[in-house]
């Protein structure tokens, strides 16, 4: 009789989760991830849909990248700001991405907000929390301009404004106290610039420059940099010099190159 | 100060005779030495029970301004409705708590005290801000030295002799002096607001309006505030302490009405 | 519910730089708990004497209180001796304060310049529990692991196991230094999330002390 191995029953297995939490209890710990200890934020205005990020990504309390890009693309018409582990951002956003563009070449239709935030809420919450992304979602579709907040164990907001990350608080602050209804897409990109900036100069976890994406009816505007408050405020003139012989040699050979393959017919591999 | 700390003394040299009793009937062969065995650890109370949630602070044009609200909050209960978490101590400070209520009652009664040995030398002399803000951060550091906190952080800020003081300390001694303070929850929703729009020359006016400004946040914000402020205003003339008031919030916005229009299909 | 802890760490840098007639003593002023800034103008020195200047970092409250116990140590020893306490004279005594707190320690990463009784540039260097070291360079704090490597590079002080012994004094002028510090500073406020805001330099030499403070990020 030929045994067949079933799949388990009952979803996802938390073998592993469980068998981590025992290893840590045990003094075992797993290699740190890139964490964008983070300030995002999303701003409905009177034509569209604002995000904002800002670019520091962290390595405990080390800076890891000065200038990385927090704003993913879901859609032509879909965008969504990620916070948490790198790595489950990026890799939730381009699994929806991707599921996204095959749901368009089978409907023929443009993907909707409300689509990608269901995608990406029961993937969130099949993970129970340990893929670890927090992120704010925005897009314009044919019902219009929508923002939400999702979590990282599946529960999601629909707001007017939402911020998430370690600076949500910061930015918070900024649309708590200066928010209006119907605003223009200049008071809009001023008011999502402050939160970020907000974020950026008060919360540790983030920091460098603002990005921007303005997302409406007619297209999307994607301002990378659109704001860079903070260059190096010192570089030394004097210059660092390495002199030749920094560096002890203790013994030198030399192996000649040989030419191991001769082509005889047809073309050499191309660059 | 003085009466607390006999107490103690007084208790735990009790405890300790007890103790020591207990020892020589065990071993009585041996002889007493100078090293006394190690008593059972004495604990403290590490977690606060009724607590109040954040205070600000500005300096602004004439002097200093501090405001908190009066909720007293039991876990997440809002237990205590009316409680006064700003006082002032002598003439030209007031000082701002948030954390363990009973803590803070426990430093007013050390405050009056201290400013009553100081009145007594009848020299003329009073306790600024600066000798007050002092004189909390050494309690309160000493307190966590003995593993025994006084679970507040402290606001506290006055104007003697035309010099605008504004300061605070936490709960194990950190302290520090700045042009505006906040604790708690306000440390992340006001004090960005603060770096924002904080200036040297803000009127009387424009200090009240922002720091209402940076309030109004809280009470969205922070779960354990409550709609039921007090200011402090404290000039060279004098000290005034408002009676509490409310704040008028905004819950009308279009998007609140319908949260979930256009969202048809999810769940 | 909240945990308590006796000690918080409110971060930065402290480097100190001993050349053969000045000592420049830097610190960042950014102080911090968590993820938050509690005010961008800390100082973190503590001038000691007329030739000697303490920059530490760790735990501000014990920071303070360590430097209150050394200016009051430092004024019954103007009683007793009718004169200022030379600097390795007050290494001795920092070293000997913190051990006294050997298991209750001051959390405190201090780094002490100044200028010896020969009028050298003198740098000690400690850990948290006294243990300590004169040395021609160092830097303690959060940005430590990213200021050392770049020091050893630049001074490249001869090892005190060289024999016979070398001049622990580094090669590079007193502007130079400055220079130096300014620039490793802006390097270490670029990738270390606890330093910034400022940073506040003391140069020591036999004219005196001079103090200078240049901006830093404040992301």
């Amino acid at each position: 009789m030929v045994r067949v191995e079933e799949p388990a029953k009952g979803g996802f297995s938390f073998d592993l989760c469980r068998r981590n939490a025992m290893l840590e209890k045990q003094g075992v710990h797993a290699p740190k991830c890139l964490k964008t200890g983070t300030t995002i934020v999303g701003l409905i205005y009177k034509d569209g849909v604002i995000l904002g990020a800002d670019t520091r990504a962290t390595e405990g309390s080390i800076v890891a990248d000065k200038n990385c890009e927090k704003i993913h693309k879901l859609a032509a018409n879909i965008y969504c700001c990620g916070a948490g582990t790198a790595a489950d951002t990026e890799n939730v956003t381009d699994m929806v991405s991707s599921q996204l563009e095959l749901h368009r070449y089978a409907t023929g239709r443009n993907s909707r907000v409300v689509t990608a935030l269901t995608m990406l809420k029961s993937h969130l919450f099949r993970y129970q929390g340990y893929v670890s992304a927090a992120l704010v979602l925005g897009g314009y579709d044919v019902t219009g301009p929508h923002l939400h907040a999702v979590y990282p164990h599946g529960s999601t907001d629909t707001l007017p404004f939402a911020t998430m990350g370690s600076g949500s608080l910061a930015a918070m602050a900024m649309f708590e106290s200066r928010y209006k209804e119907d605003m223009t897409k200049e008071e809009g990109m001023a008011l999502v610039a402050a939160a970020i900036c907000s974020g950026i100069f008060n919360d540790l976890g983030s920091g460098s420059n603002v990005d921007l994406c303005i997302i409406t009816k007619d297209g999307v505007e994607f301002l990378r940099n659109f704001q860079q408050p903070n260059p190096r405020t010192y570089v030394s003139k004097r210059g660092y010099s390495f002199a030749k012989g920094h560096t002890a040699i203790l013994s030198t050979k030399v192996i000649p190159l040989r030419e191991q393959v001769t082509i005889e017919e047809g073309d050499g591999m191309a660059e | 100060m003085a009466m607390f700390m006999q107490q103690q003394t007084d208790d735990s040299s009790f405890k300790k005779n007890m103790l020591f009793r207990g020892q020589q009937d065990q071993s009585s062969a041996l002889p007493s030495v100078g090293f006394v065995p190690a008593k059972s650890p004495t604990t403290h109370t590490q977690y606060p029970y009724v607590t109040g949630s954040s205070v600000l602070g500005i300096k602004y044009k004439d002097g200093v301004l501090i405001a908190a609200d009066c909720g007293g909050s039991y876990g997440s209960t809002l237990r205590y409705k009316s409680v006064e978490r700003l006082k002032a101590v002598g003439k030209s400070t007031v000082i701002g708590a948030s954390g363990e209520i009973s803590d803070f009652q426990q430093i007013m009664r050390y405050l009056d005290e201290l400013t009553l040995k100081d009145k007594m030398w009848d020299d003329g002399n009073t306790l600024g801000p600066k000798e007050v803000h002092n004189y909390l951060c050494r309690v309160m550091y000493n307190h966590r030295n003995k593993f025994d906190p006084l679970w507040n952080t402290l606001i506290l800020g006055g104007v003697k002799n035309g010099v605008k003081y504004l300061g605070m300390v936490s709960m194990i001694g950190v302290h520090f002096e700045e042009n505006h303070v906040a604790s708690g929850f306000g440390n992340h929703l006001a004090r960005p607001i603060f770096r924002d729009e904080w200036k040297e020359d803000l009127s009387l006016e424009e200090g009240i309006l922002l720091l209402e400004k940076c309030f109004r946040v809280l009470l969205y914000r922070d779960r354990s505030a409550v709609n039921k402020l007090q200011v402090a205003n404290i000039t060279a003339e004098g000290i005034t302490i408002s009676k509490p008031y409310a704040l008028r919030t905004e819950w009308e916005y279009k998007a609140f009405q319908n949260p979930t229009q256009g969202v048809e299909g999810s769940w | 519910m909240a945990y308590w802890s006796p000690y918080d760490n409110n971060g930065g840098t402290c480097v100190a730089i001993a050349g053969s007639e000045y000592c420049v003593i830097a610190a960042d002023t950014r102080l911090s708990t968590g993820y938050s800034i509690l005010t961008r103008e800390h100082t973190k020195m503590c001038q000691l004497s007329d030739k000697c200047v303490l920059a530490s970092s760790g735990f501000q409250a014990d920071i303070r209180a360590l430097q209150k116990n050394l200016d009051a140590r430092h004024q019954i020893y103007q009683h007793q001796h009718n004169k200022k306490m030379s600097c390795p004279a007050m290494a001795q005594l920092l070293s000997n304060t913190l051990y006294y707190k050997r298991f209750f320690p001051y959390y405190a990463f201090n780094v002490l310049g100044g200028l010896d009784n020969e009028g050298k540039g003198c740098v000690f260097t400690y850990d948290a529990v006294g243990s300590y070291e004169r040395v021609g360079y160092s830097s303690q704090g959060t940005g430590q692991q990213l200021l050392m490597p770049v020091l050893d590079n630049q001074l490249q002080s001869a090892s005190p196991l060289l024999l016979p012994s070398k001049e622990s004094a580094t090669p590079l002028s007193e502007s130079e230094a400055v220079d130096l510090i300014m620039d490793i500073f802006a390097s270490a406020t670029e990738r270390d999330i606890y330093t910034g805001d400022a940073v506040e330099i003391v140069v020591v030499n036999a004219d005196g002390i001079r103090r200078e403070v240049a901006d830093l990020r404040k992301d």
